[in-house]
């Protein structure tokens, strides 16, 4: 961007400033770092993007490679989405408070589901006890499915499911009432999480082993290739790596790694790439390192572009271009004097506003402590509407490009990302170092490394270990699950299976036994499954005899 | 008096909660303090926790839960130990709201940590729950 002797002189300018100005000032520390441990400098110049090529390396929203958005227009076409979670107790709880989120301007439509559910067991699983509707919602059968989406028109929503495992299940449920209400297959828009290899390593709500994981995720990618045109099939997941304590390269590296272990499945199956990529969003955490963030969002859409276009050959431009839904991070979050969350929640929402995202939830301030209020979640949807019509920042496109330190640091955390993509690839692919408890090992130690450096006071989390309140705290208002979420469900999943045909669910389920031994595509007949209400914990049983069960690796 | 062994710890995540970040940060400081460390991993039945307890014959047991079964589960272990008359101390952390601490405290579970509690208060607490004599 420069040329060579602006560069020359600008350096000779600083280093007289270094020792004739700023060296009369020491700083309060040693090191400056990111959050993620990248150590920073006092100021960044031209000399710090000297390589910098802004047709190459920037280009213009909507373009090749994307850094600049991913979208002409961006927020000044259609402001990014408002996609509060939603999902708490029983289907009918849930289609409750949908109602609700929905009068109060939400959007998108998203479903939580509880702990039994998202690792493929029913509520009256032995191991589900206490858990049946408390993190989300309870869904067992196509029966919950038809409470859950009671007088709520399908075609009208856009519809996001955070299943991973288990979407074989969940989205068999969906597409069937999906029939029910007379909706075309083309018709339906939505999400379904489906990153499988990430619960394994970082989410922990496995079901299947990573290589089973992988070869049952490429039948939901071949089916919704041939027959929902309007669905988006996976959403890459690199929330919970971060939450687990890795740094923004591991989030993004890890990530797409997974998305290599995929693609090279699914190609290896026949897919085509320009199949399957249109239709893959992605989804991130928000830290707290307000600038790091907006890097990273920048630096992804240049990864996954380059991803595509150069290692996968991908020709449709639709393929290059990375869209995403970002939320603030739970882990950001503090226990500790709750109501400083919903400041780091307007923070987080502000960097993901200006790194353009394409949909966005702020975690309620309360999510530390418990399922959000009402008022939380109220809180949370106006903190967006501020952001996107008081603070004039979706009016201008990637306002921070061509910031020397926003320019060096989006390079920076590329860089970062690709070693950590080189790395797995030569221990033999994600799933293998998933297996081996190589990538739980990496996150540990990142995540106890910035541990003791909060024991140490050297990072400083306002309300934990520095301006602690004097008085006890008060809790806000809590919303709690009743414990009779937990008898309705298990009363219900009861009567399901005295009413049903128990006759049509066990040869459906054996006709799925058999096309997985066979290694065949179970979609289909895990449909059939859902349509005569075989339960989700009898489906994903099914498979789990054929696919095994995941046993994480120890690492102690 | 010095102590001949070092202090035997259980971790333990009682339930189907998968977020174990926080007890793989305290078995990493409890280590570096000295201790012995078993960690048991996740999705850990209260029966499996107790006889594991036993059969190691631990100084203290660290539970972790962040999900929002922390109550039954707490309750359930509290309850085996109690009926093998096994005086174990039992610790817990996670998502505890106030008044379920006090409920796990009249369980007598004797300490809970909530979310961003520093690692040198965990590791004062299980120095003095665990009877020096227990140690010599």
């Amino acid at each position: 961007m420069y040329k060579k002797e602006e560069i020359e002189r600008i350096a000779k300018k600083r280093r007289e400033w270094e020792d004739d100005v700023l060296s009369k000032t020491p700083p309060r520390k040693t090191e400056f770092t990111t959050i993620s441990g990248i150590p920073i400098k006092d100021i960044y110049t031209p000399e710090d993007i000297e390589g910098l090529d802004y047709v190459r390396d920037l280009g213009f929203p909507g373009e090749y490679p994307f850094t600049r958005g991913a979208y002409a227009p961006m927020n000044r076409g259609r402001p990014w989405t408002i996609r509060q979670v939603v999902g708490v107790g029983t289907a009918k709880e849930t289609n409750e408070r949908h109602k609700f989120v929905m009068k109060q301007g939400q959007t998108g439509m998203s479903n939580d589901f509880d702990v039994p559910t998202c690792i493929g067991l029913d509520s009256d699983h032995p191991l589900a006890e206490g858990e049946v509707g408390r993190v989300g919602v309870a869904i067992d059968s196509l029966a919950d499915m038809e409470i859950l989406y009671d007088g709520i028109p399908i075609e009208k929503a856009n519809h996001s499911f955070t299943i991973n495992h288990p979407t074989l299940a969940i989205l068999s449920m969906f597409l069937c009432l999906v029939e029910k209400q007379g909706v075309s297959f083309n018709n339906i828009r939505g999400t379904t999480q489906n990153d499988p290899l990430k619960e394994c390593f970082a989410m922990k709500m496995f079901s299947f082993p990573p290589e089973s994981s992988v070869k049952l995720l490429v039948d939901t990618w071949e089916f919704a290739a041939k027959y929902l045109p309007r669905w988006n099939i996976t959403n890459l997941n690199g929330y919970p790596t971060r939450d687990s304590g890795g740094a923004v390269h591991h989030e993004l590296g890890l990530t797409f790694a997974s998305a290599i272990e995929y693609f090279d499945a699914a190609l290896k199956r026949g897919m085509v790439v320009d199949e399957i990529a249109p239709r893959i969003s992605l989804m991130w955490y928000v830290h707290m390192n307000f600038l790091e963030e907006i890097a990273k969002f920048r630096a992804m859409r240049r990864i996954w572009a380059k991803l595509m276009k150069e290692r996968y050959g991908a020709k449709n431009p639709q393929s290059w271009k990375l869209r995403m839904h970002a939320q603030t991070g739970g882990g950001a979050y503090t226990y500790q004097q709750p109501e400083n969350n919903i400041v780091r929640g307007t923070i987080g929402g502000m960097a993901a506003a200006l790194g353009g995202v394409q949909s966005m939830a702020i975690a309620c301030f309360d999510e530390a402590l418990s399922i959000p209020s009402e008022k939380a979640h109220r809180l949370s949807i106006r903190t967006q509407q501020i952001i996107c019509h008081e603070s004039g920042i979706p009016d201008v496109v990637d306002p921070f490009a061509g910031s020397y330190y926003m320019e060096w640091l989006t390079s920076e955390v590329e860089e970062r990302t690709w070693k950590v993509i080189d790395d797995i690839e030569e221990k033999g692919g994600l799933a293998k170092c998933v297996d081996n408890g190589y990538v739980d090992r990496m996150l540990t130690e990142e995540a106890y490394k910035f541990n003791q450096a909060v024991e140490k006071k050297e990072r400083i989390i306002v309300g934990v270990n520095e301006f602690l309140s004097e008085e006890e705290e008060e809790e806000p208002e809590i919303f709690r699950v009743s414990e009779e979420t937990e008898r309705i469900q298990l009363a219900n999943l009861k009567r399901l299976k005295e009413e049903r045909n128990n006759l049509q669910v066990q040869k459906a389920l054996d006709d799925l036994r058999r096309v997985a031994e066979k290694n065949e595509n179970v979609m289909p007949y895990c449909i059939e499954a859902s349509k005569v209400y075989a339960t989700e914990g009898e489906i994903m049983g099914a498979l789990r005899e054929i696919y095994g069960e995941f046993k994480p690796p120890s690492i102690f | 008096m010095a102590r001949k062994r070092p202090i035997r710890v259980l971790l333990a995540k009682p339930g189907l909660d998968g977020h174990d970040l926080g007890v793989k940060m305290v078995a990493m400081a409890l280590k570096d303090a000295g201790m012995e460390v078993i960690y048991l991993g996740m999705r850990q039945t209260p029966e499996s926790i107790v006889k594991a307890a036993i059969q190691e014959d631990v100084d203290i047991i660290g539970l972790s839960n962040l999900s929002a079964s922390v109550i039954p589960m707490g309750e359930r272990v509290m309850k085996l130990l109690k009926g093998k008359r096994m005086d174990i101390p039992v610790i817990y952390g996670g998502t505890i709201l106030k008044e379920d601490r006090k409920r796990l405290l009249d369980l007598g579970i004797k300490e809970t940590f909530a979310p961003g509690t520093m690692m040198k208060d965990i590791i004062e607490t299980i120095e003095k729950l665990v009877p020096e004599e227990r140690l010599q």
